[in-house]
């Protein structure tokens, strides 16, 4: 049952195990959010911190490249709001960094000579359309998310956080945790 | 001399009692090799369980190992690679990722008291197996900006204009592929309907790890009797069709990680301290 896994996932980063099965080869991500955030949750005798559980499956679901840009990001979501964790943060982020680029880019077309005075008003009115546009996008966005099952955009991942973690089917390491231990 | 505790990787039926062969030879986390810890002479509900280093696995260092990518790789692709191996012959309830006890005789105490529940979930997930299906986005994402604004398509336009131009047209695509990717979920789950047993929706994957081509918008897993797994991988493969922008992977099987814990023993959101 696992070789012909094992050959269709090839095109997955493999590492090369002394086992041959997907073990060796499944996607780093896949396995990591079934063996971090699936399977039974037993209290064994040594028991980690539930909140570094939680912070570190939050680091991890969001899979980020460096265990350093982890901790960033997780500690400052974790500390800043741990209820809505990465949604606020992130609209909130990349509207600020849309904004800077934005006026970046101003800066960059008035250095250049490249807009005359008149036109540059214009600009700067197109500027606001834009960026109000934007924050109307993010919002209808944040209505999509309340629906069940929409292909989300990019807060999808934080829809998944905090919206349907009622319903999930799974355990989830905070309550879990607590009601297994025997 | 160090001292070892014992790392606990699944709940197994060992009906046979055969599957200790399964495990021969396989190295588990710490390259340790996993041995079978029962309760009592009849039971055929076993535990997967190898030694690992004690200063590995204390409180503290347990801590900081997670945090460290490298240590988390291996130790979560030896806990894979026990599972896979049990899930080749048998039924498995994986445990958790570094379920560790004092020694085998406290995994042993567990078993028992929890034998009953886990043969009551073996049984129920007796010839499944669990697939993920996940759905990707290929369209731009929503943060991909023009490298320089004024495209040659813009050339009559302003450097303001040509940009807004641009943005516009971008997030025409990016609608419509999301669109289009709403209806491949829709056929995804209509097709799913026909063979799988119980569905469990995953976070989608962002970030380096999960990087690949598109934006991952759906990721679930399945659970799927055996004698569907065939034709659920085939339906659920073929709902992109025709539709560009959205790309459906489907991965398994996999041991039922994500079912191992009955739905109806979950406890309500809240309740507990």
């Amino acid at each position: 049952m696992n070789e012909p896994v094992a050959r269709r996932m090839g095109d997955y980063p493999s590492r090369a195990g002394p086992y041959g099965g997907q073990g060796s080869s499944a996607n780093l991500a896949d396995i990591l959010e079934r063996v971090l955030d699936k399977g039974i949750v037993i209290a064994g005798d040594i028991q980690i911190n539930l909140l570094d559980i939680e912070l570190l499956t939050i680091k991890l679901r969001l899979l980020v490249a460096s265990v350093d840009k982890a901790k960033e990001m997780g500690i400052d979501w974790w500390e800043h709001d741990p209820s809505l964790s990465s949604r606020a943060s992130d609209g909130y982020r990349s509207l600020a960094d849309e904004n800077k680029r934005l006026r970046a880019e101003i800066q960059s077309l008035r250095e250049g000579d490249e807009l005359p005075a008149a036109e540059e008003e214009d600009e700067e009115e197109y500027e606001y359309e834009d960026e109000e546009e934007g924050e109307d996008e993010a919002e209808a966005e944040t209505e999509a998310e309340e629906k069940p099952r929409p292909a989300a955009r990019r807060a999808t991942a934080t829809r998944r956080t905090s919206g349907s973690r009622d319903k999930r089917a799974e355990p989830r390491p905070r309550t879990k945790k607590r009601r297994d231990t025997s | 001399m160090t001292e070892v505790i014992s790392y606990a990787y699944a709940v197994a039926r060992d009906a046979g009692g055969s599957l200790a062969e399964a495990l021969a030879g396989l190295p588990g986390v710490a390259d340790a090799p996993v041995h079978l810890v029962r309760a009592g002479e009849r039971g055929d509900v076993v535990v997967a369980v190898s030694p690992v280093p004690e200063q590995d696995f204390q409180e503290a260092a347990l801590r900081a190992n997670l945090e460290d990518l490298e240590w988390l790789e291996s130790v979560a692709r030896a806990h894979h690679r026990v599972i896979e191996a049990l899930a080749a012959r048998t039924t498995v309830l994986p445990l958790r990722l570094a379920t560790v006890y004092l020694d085998d005789e406290r995994v042993r105490r567990m078993l028992e008291a929890r034998q009953e529940a886990f043969a009551d979930r073996l049984a129920e997930l007796a010839a499944h197996t669990e697939w993920g299906v996940k759905i990707y986005v290929e369209a731009p994402a929503p943060t991909d900006r023009p490298a320089t604004p004024p495209a040659d398509a813009d050339a009559g336009l302003s450097p303001g204009r040509a940009y807004l131009s641009h943005r516009k047209a971008q997030r025409h695509a990016r609608e419509d592929a999301y669109r289009d990717a709403e209806e491949v979920a829709r056929r995804v789950e209509a097709a799913a309907r026909g063979h799988a047993v119980d569905r469990v929706q995953h976070r989608v994957q962002q970030g380096e790890l999960a990087r690949g081509p598109g934006e991952n918008v759906v990721n679930d897993a399945y659970l799927v009797p055996l004698g569907q797994a065939e034709s659920f991988r085939a339906d659920v493969s073929r709902a992109a069709e025709g539709l560009s922008g959205v790309r459906v992977e489907v991965t398994g099987p996999w041991a039922p990680y994500s079912f191992a814990t009955p739905p109806e023993t979950e406890p309500v959101r809240g309740a507990a301290p």
